[in-house]
Formats: C-alpha cells, sequence, structure tokens
C-alpha cells in the first residue's frame, strides 16, 4: 500500500512538470521544470531498487543537462522567450499523432503478456552494476567513452567562436 | 635474328622522331644528342647486317601477312641484299655525319628539336624505301623521303623563298609519283603481286613482256626522274636549296635524290628485261642529257649552292647513264662516292656560308688562309667531283665511261664533254671562294664600301670533324671499286653474275686528261687570268645565254604550266560564278521559301509540344516541392504517424 | 494493488507522448531538445523496469540505462553547441527559420 502511494505521487511529480516543460510559453519556466520531472524519475528508479542509476540520474540531468539547457537559453533568446509565439503551425496534428501514438503505445504495452520472473535484485547491486560493467558490457563501456570524448571535443570545436 | 635486327634499323631514327617531337627542348641537347644516338645505332646495326650479308651470299628477308586478298596472304616485309647493304651503309653513316654537322650548323636555331626530328623521320623513311622487299614499302618509304623534303626545305618557311621552292619540289616531285604509282598499279593488277621477287620471276618467265613491261618500266622511271630530278623534271632541285645545308648535303645530294637510281637499280631486271633494252636506252639518254645540261648551267651560276644542285643533277644523270649501258654495279658504285664527295662538298659549302653570312661566291675569295680545314676537305671532294686520280669519283666515273664505251659511243663522248665541264665548274667554284683576292670587306679594313663588313672564321669542330670523316672518305673509296684490286665492290654487287667492263687503260687515261684539261681551263679563266671570262661567255654564243637562263625550262613551265593552269582557272571561275554559284544560289532561294514555311510548322507545332512537356513537368515538381519542406519536425510527425500506423495494424492482426 | 510492471510501462508511455509532442511543436530548438530528454527518461524508465520485473538478477537493463545517461550528456553537449553556433551566425533559434539549405 505504501508502495502504490508512493508511485502515485512519484508518478504525478514526474509527469505534472514533464506537461509544463512541453506547453509553458516561458522557457526559462519550462526549463526549470524539468528538474522536478526530472526528479520523479529519480524517485523512480529508487523505487525500482537501481540506486545507482538514480544516483546518475541526479548527477547528470538534474544537475548538469539542466544548468546547460538553462545557459543556452540566457545565452540565444535574450530573455525566456515570452513575446514570440512558442509553437509552430503543426501544433494540432502534432498533439493528436502524440495522443494517437501514447494510445497505441500504451494499448501495445499493457496488452502484452511478460514474461515476468519472480524474485529480487542484489541488495547492493551497485558492486554488481560496476563489476558487469567491466565485465560482460565492457564493449558498451569503452563505447560509450570514446563516444564521450569525440562529444567533447566535437561541442568545443562547434561552439567555439570563430577567428 | 639478323633480319630482325634490320626491321630495327629504321626503327631507331622513328622512335628518336617521336620522342624529340613530343620532348624536344627536354632532352640532352635540346633532341640532337637522341638523334644522333640513334643515328649511330641504326649505323652499327647497319655495318652488322652488311658483314652478314658480305659473309653469306643469301639475301636476308623476313616478312609477314600483310593482308589477305583473295586466295593468297598479301606477304610483305624487308630484304637486304647486296645493293641494300650498300645503300644501308651510306644512309646511315653520311646521315651520322650530318646529323653531327648540323649541331654545329643550326646552332641557336629557334627550331633547333622540330629540325632533328625531321631529320630522324626522314632517316627513318629513307631506310624503310631501301629495305623494302615489295612496292607498298617502297612507295610508303618514298612518299615519306617526298614529305620530309618537302618540310625541310621549307624550314625556315619565314622565308617566302623558301615556302615557294618546298611547294615546288613537292609538286614537281608528285608528277613523278604518279607515273610511279601508276606502274606500281599496272604491275599489281597484272601480275597480282608486290613484291620484288615475285614480280621479276613473273617477268624473267615471260608472263608479262613487249609493251606491257615497257610500259609499266617507263612509268616506274618516270618516279625516278621526279624524285632524282632528271630532265625535264629536275627544276624543283636547284630550288631546293632555300633550305638548310645540311638538309641539302643529305637529302638533296647523297640519300634522298639517289632514291630513284635506287629504284632503278633495285628494279634493273624488270628494265632489263625490256625488248632490246628499250627501256634502259631511255633511262641512259635521260641521264646523259641531264647530266650535261646541268653541268652547262652550273657553270654560269654564282650562288655556290645553285652550283652544288646543279652538279647534283648532273651527277644522278651519270649514275642514270652508267645503268642505262647496262652498268649496274658502276651506277650504284657512282651512288656511294658520289654520296660521300657530294655531301661533303655540300657540307664544306655550308661551313664557307656559315662564315660568310652569303651564298654569292662573287663576295668571297682568299678563304683558304682562313677557313684552312674547310679549304683542304673541299679541294678532296672537289678533285674527287671532277674525277683526278686516286680520288673515288675517278673509279666509278671511270668505270661508268668504260661500260659506255662498249655498248653505246655517243653516250660514251656525252660523259667525256660533261667530264670536262664538271672539272671546268668545280674548280671555277674552288678559285672564286678559296684562293685569289679578298673580294669581302674585313672587319676592321680599309675598303669595305659596298660590302657589309664580315668576319670568316674556322667553323668549329663540330663542323670540321664530319668534313674530314667524309673527306677520308671521299679520298679512299674508290679503292673498293679499283681494277688492280680485281674491284671488289663489283664483284660483291655481283655476287658472281655476269661482270662488269673490264678495266681499259686508255678511257682512264683519256677521262683523267679530259678533267685535268677543264681543271686547267678554269685556272686559265680565273686563277691566271689569261682570257676575260665575259671573252669567253660573249664566244660561246648562244649557248652561254641557253644556260645562263637554264635552257628555259623554267619560262616553259612558268608559260605553259602555272600561266596555263591560272587561265584555265579563270575560265572555270567565270564557269563557276555564273553556272554553279546560280545554282547553288537557285537551290539556296527554295531552300529558304521552304524553310520559312517549315517556321511555322516549328513555332506552333513542334514547339508547343516541347513546352507542354516542360510545362506538365514543371506543374508536377511544384506539387511535389510542397511535401519536401526541409523541415525535421514535419518529417518526425510523418514518422510518428507511420509508427502509429504500424502499432495500429500489429494491434488489429 | 502492488505496483507491478504495467504501472511504470504506462508511466514511460505518457512521459514518451508528452516529449514527443514537445518535439513536434515546439519552434524552439532547446525546447525540442529538452522533449528529448524526457523521451530519453521514459527509455530509461522502461529499462530499469524491465530489469526489475523480467530479469531480476542480470543488470543488464542498469548498465543500458546508464550509458544512455552518458549519450544523453553527450547529445545535450553536442546539440547545445550547435544551437550556440547558429544563433551566432543566423541571430535566431527558431527551427522554421533555419532554411538557407531550402530552395
Amino acid at each position: 500500500m505504501g508502495e502504490l502511494a508512493a508511485f502515485t505521487i512519484l508518478a504525478a511529480v514526474t509527469l505534472l512538470p514533464a506537461v509544463v516543460v512541453v506547453t509553458s510559453r516561458n522557457l526559462v519556466r519550462a526549463a526549470m521544470s524539468l528538474i522536478p520531472s526530472f526528479l520523479g524519475v529519480t524517485g523512480l528508479f529508487v523505487l525500482l531498487q537501481a540506486e545507482f542509476v538514480a544516483g546518475i540520474q541526479i548527477l547528470i540531468y538534474a544537475g548538469a543537462i539542466a544548468v546547460l539547457i538553462l545557459f543556452v537559453i540566457m545565452l540565444t533568446q535574450g530573455g525566456t522567450g515570452t513575446a514570440v509565439r512558442q509553437t509552430n503551425e503543426q501544433r494540432v496534428v502534432g498533439a493528436l499523432a502524440a495522443a494517437a501514438l501514447t494510445t497505441a503505445l500504451l494499448a501495445l504495452l499493457l496488452r502484452t503478456a511478460w514474461p515476468l520472473a519472480a524474485g529480487a535484485l542484489p541488495r547492493a547491486n551497485v558492486a554488481a552494476v560496476g563489476s558487469a560493467f567491466l565485465t560482460t558490457f565492457v564493449l558498451a563501456f569503452e563505447i560509450s567513452s570514446v563516444v564521450l570524448l569525440v562529444s567533447l571535443v566535437g561541442a568545443l570545436v562547434i561552439a567555439r567562436r570563430e577567428q | 635474328m639478323v633480319t630482325s635486327l634490320a626491321w630495327l634499323i629504321p626503327l631507331f631514327p622513328f622512335l628518336a622522331f617521336w620522342l624529340i617531337l613530343f620532348f624536344g627542348r627536354r632532352l640532352p641537347g635540346q633532341g640532337a644528342t637522341v638523334a644522333i644516338g640513334a643515328m649511330l645505332a641504326s649505323a652499327v646495326l647497319a655495318l652488322v647486317v652488311f658483314f652478314r650479308v658480305l659473309g653469306g651470299a643469301v639475301p636476308l628477308r623476313s616478312t609477314l601477312d600483310w593482308l589477305v586478298l583473295g586466295a593468297q596472304p598479301l606477304a610483305l616485309g624487308i630484304q637486304v641484299d647486296a645493293l641494300g647493304a650498300v645503300m644501308l651503309l651510306v644512309v646511315t653513316v653520311v646521315g651520322s655525319a650530318i646529323f653531327i654537322y648540323s649541331v654545329g650548323y643550326m646552332h641557336g636555331d629557334p627550331r633547333y628539336p622540330r629540325f632533328f626530328a625531321y631529320l630522324s623521320l626522314f632517316a627513318a623513311s629513307m631506310l624503310l624505301l631501301v629495305l623494302a622487299d615489295n612496292f607498298l614499302f617502297l612507295y610508303v618509304g618514298w612518299e615519306l623521303v617526298g614529305l620530309c623534303s618537302y618540310l625541310l626545305i621549307g624550314f625556315w618557311f619565314e622565308r617566302p623563298a623558301a615556302a615557294r621552292a618546298s611547294m615546288k619540289a613537292f609538286i614537281t616531285t608528285r608528277i613523278g609519283d604518279v607515273f610511279f604509282f601508276a606502274g606500281i598499279l599496272l604491275l599489281f593488277f597484272t601480275l597480282g603481286t608486290l613484291r620484288f621477287d615475285q614480280t621479276f620471276a613473273a617477268v624473267q618467265s615471260g608472263r608479262l613482256g613487249g609493251g606491257g613491261l615497257l610500259a609499266a618500266a617507263l612509268l616506274l622511271f618516270g618516279g625516278a626522274v621526279g624524285k632524282s630530278a632528271q630532265v625535264p623534271l629536275h627544276v624543283w632541285l636547284p630550288d631546293a636549296m632555300e633550305g638548310p645545308t645540311p638538309v641539302s648535303a643529305l637529302i638533296h645530294a647523297a640519300t634522298m635524290v639517289a632514291a630513284g637510281v635506287y629504284m632503278v637499280a633495285r628494279l634493273f631486271l624488270l628494265f632489263a628485261q625490256t625488248p632490246e633494252h628499250t627501256a634502259l636506252t631511255v633511262v641512259a639518254w635521260v641521264g646523259g642529257i641531264s647530266a650535261f645540261m646541268a653541268a652547262t648551267i652550273a657553270v654560269v651560276q654564282d650562288d655556290i649552292k645553285r652550283v652544288m644542285a646543279y652538279s647534283t643533277i648532273s651527277q644522278l644523270g651519270y649514275m642514270f647513264l652508267g645503268l642505262g649501258v647496262l652498268g649496274y654495279a658502276a651506277g650504284v658504285f657512282h651512288l656511294m662516292t658520289h654520296a660521300f664527295f657530294k655531301a661533303l662538298l655540300f657540307l664544306a659549302a655550308g661551313s664557307v656560308i656559315h662564315a660568310m653570312g652569303t651564298n654569292d661566291m662573287k663576295q668571297m675569295g682568299g678563304l683558304a688562309r682562313v677557313m684552312p680545314s674547310t679549304y683542304w676537305t673541299m679541294l678532296i671532294g672537289g678533285l674527287a667531283l671532277a674525277g683526278i686520280f686516286p680520288f673515288a669519283g675517278f673509279w666509278s666515273k671511270d668505270e661508268i665511261l668504260t661500260e659506255a664505251w662498249r655498248h653505246s659511243p655517243p653516250l660514251f663522248y656525252l660523259g667525256l664533254v660533261t667530264s670536262f665541264v664538271t672539272a671546268f665548274y668545280v674548280m671555277r667554284m674552288m678559285f672564286y671562294t678559296f684562293l685569289g683576292e679578298r673580294r669581302w670587306a674585313p672587319a676592321h679594313g680599309v675598303w669595305g664600301q659596298g660590302h657589309e663588313a664580315v668576319h670568316p672564321h674556322e667553323s668549329p669542330r663540330v663542323m670540321t670533324g664530319p668534313l674530314w670523316f667524309l673527306a677520308c672518305g671521299a679520298a679512299l673509296l674508290g679503292f673498293l671499286g679499283a681494277p688492280f684490286l680485281g674491284n671488289p665492290f663489283g664483284r660483291f654487287l655481283h655476287a658472281g653474275e655476269e661482270t662488269a667492263a673490264t678495266f681499259d687503260l686508255r678511257i682512264a687515261l683519256v677521262s683523267t686528261a679530259v678533267a685535268l684539261a677543264g681543271i686547267g681551263a678554269a685556272a686559265a679563266l680565273y686563277r691566271w687570268r689569261w682570257l676575260s671570262p665575259a671573252a669567253v661567255r660573249r664566244a660561246f654564243q648562244p649557248f652561254s645565254t641557253w644556260a645562263e637562263r637554264k635552257y628555259y625550262f623554267d619560262d616553259v613551265y612558268q608559260w605553259t604550266v602555272v600561266r596555263g593552269t591560272v587561265w584555265t582557272s579563270r575560265v572555270l571561275r567565270v564557269f563557276d560564278v555564273y553556272v554553279v554559284d546560280g545554282l547553288v544560289n537557285l537551290i539556296g532561294v527554295a531552300l529558304v521559301a521552304l524553310t520559312r514555311l517549315y517556321r511555322v510548322f516549328d513555332l506552333y507545332v513542334v514547339d508547343g509540344v516541347v513546352n507542354l512537356i516542360g510545362w506538365v513537368a514543371k506543374a508536377l515538381g511544384g506539387a511535389l516541392r510542397v511535401v519536401q519542406t526541409g523541415r525535421a519536425e514535419n518529417y518526425l510527425l510523418v514518422i510518428a504517424i507511420g509508427v502509429i500506423l504500424l502499432i495500429l495494424g500489429g494491434l488489429v492482426r | 494493488m502492488t505496483v507491478g510492471l504495467n504501472h511504470y510501462l504506462a508511466v514511460s508511455a505518457l512521459l514518451f507522448g508528452l516529449g514527443l509532442y514537445g518535439i513536434l511543436t515546439r519552434r524552439n530548438a532547446v525546447a525540442i531538445l529538452m522533449g528529448i530528454e524526457l523521451m530519453l527518461n521514459a527509455a530509461n524508465i522502461n529499462l530499469v523496469a524491465f530489469n526489475r520485473y523480467v530479469a531480476p538478477v542480470a543488470l543488464a537493463g542498469h548498465v543500458f540505462a546508464l550509458v544512455i545517461i552518458t549519450l544523453a550528456a553527450c547529445e545535450a553537449a553536442v546539440g547545445l553547441a550547435l544551437v550556440m553556433a547558429v544563433y551566432r551566425n543566423l541571430e535566431t533559434v527558431h527551427v522554421d527559420e533555419i532554411n538557407l539549405l531550402k530552395w
């Protein structure tokens, strides 16, 4: 019962700010709303016993990406952007398409009989995730590190002011 | 093996030609080194082939199937017999000497590499001509040397005289070539073969004889008359002296003009089979008349190169005379010795011209002290030409006269007179040029009015070297035909067949005496001045005027051929203007009317269809253009709709 | 009623739909990036939830969620750098006004 209450609260914390993110005319408000949404997802991760992923979610999403987005908003538009139209001409069609796709996804996901397995995750799974990264998934680990390096250099080169 | 080597002989200069043509200035020595190297390589190969022929008397042959006509393939190729081997040596050795000489003579010319390219092409063509074992190759080489001659006479084409001379040479020899070609066709259609050996076999077996054979032989000889500048087609050779002097030496004295003689010698069997030697008699008389006429014209020339040119015509006439009186070996022997001493004379004359900057002998004199090398080598060449013992010309000329005495006394006397005139004009040239008082102004001299100041000097060693080399040839080669050595040259050529006329001491003595008389006469007039040349000239009227006017050949051609052509052209022009042009204009007017009609059709029907197609394509494109927005959101929306449809499809199923 | 897989999948699908709506309708490139982040979060929820309920022992879902977070960071960095570059050259971040290549 307590788990269901926690889930409901966390789902609301995730989805309601997300609505603000995609609808608000004020870009700063939208960006700020990203943070509670990310935190809600973090809570869901904790509820799913993924503590390490939850920690990273806070560090990267709520910390880094949200702040980065705020900075870019400040650097580009020269304000919050409330003065100009924020949506394009396919708003209605886009809303219908998004709703339809959500409905379809819900139908698809909920009607599928997933092969559920009983059991629980190991209690201290941070160490397990770490060793999985360096054994079974070492290739993914290495590739993501290379991608990280390339995007670091690429972002620098692209954003640099031309001499 | 050796026969394959023979294929290489013309190939070397041919490759050199293309190399120089494409990479001229970037090659070592601006291409001269390449040309000389190729020529020397050919000379070495020619030597190898020569000794091979000398060792085994069998002619070397190498044939390949050219094309299949009817039943049997046309097998064409090359052959080297004694005659061919001698010609190969003459062309390559004299050619090498002249190539080397040209390095000095052409120094500083703006088209220097091109000169060597043309020379190389000429050498390749001439060698092909010599090597041919059939009429086709012979004709190809024949025309190619004609082309090279044209290119090289007109080498300094900025000078109108040179351009005109090259045209004249080309057109005049072309008249002979037409006869030559007609002769080849006649033989081919009657005998069905182009190869020499098969032709000879057919002629000897009597498949072609009498009038047909005589016609063929005379037609072929027509080509020789054009190429070897015999009367009446001799007029081009003196004008050809507008070319650079090495060209005159190589092409218009030593080798190309000898091609006619070579051709008659090569086809000697064919000529000899004509009934009662008619063709050979014609050859002999044309040669004899040419020899005499050209020699007399040479006497009155003041241009040093023109003296040489008429001398060449005269000597070629001698060769034909020799061949015509059945002196096969004598004619070919004279061809060889003449190649050496005439090339030498030309190169020496070139050396003089190089030093003096003029061709006019009257503005020379006293050059012996200034240019000793040129003087001594030219003297050797001159004595060889005059036929003085023991130089080369003596032996060959003597052989010809001996043959003439045996077969045709009138021609013997004609030759003897020519011999006198020859000695006379060559010594006149020597006295004018090298001895006597100086008729030119030294650079800082006291008397110089009316004369340009010149600095005569000996030519560089690259020019005197070939001179001395050729002088050795002119002095010594005669002994190859010396009777007291058994005439090795004649035996080599005949290879066991009928031998040449035996040596006759009386004829040798008479011809030497006549030549000495000619020299004495020249000395009397131009050295000791016992008589004034002008007085002698008056005494010999009207012959001297004839000689000065070159027996009116040029004038006759001017009045008949040139004026005739112009007059015919005028008549044809009238026809052209009124009849042909009228017809053409009528057709034009009709066409314009038709075209107007067609234009309407074109404008409304054809253009309409074309425009319709264009318009449809444009409208379609405009419609489709809307879809292609270039904006990611639109595409993403379409993708999303697509995914929805996919999911729906999956759910429904 | 206990919380099951379907609850998480529903939240994830809704979050995905919201992100898609943002991408389809926003003009501002930064706002579009925010929508993308939401969709990536939805995917992460799915991965972790499947890991929890379908294969509790393997931890592969966690690993891929982490990889996706890494890629999201890369994407945000490069994407925002591109936005900066575009803004500097064209004075706009509205994607419907960026049409230099369009005829």
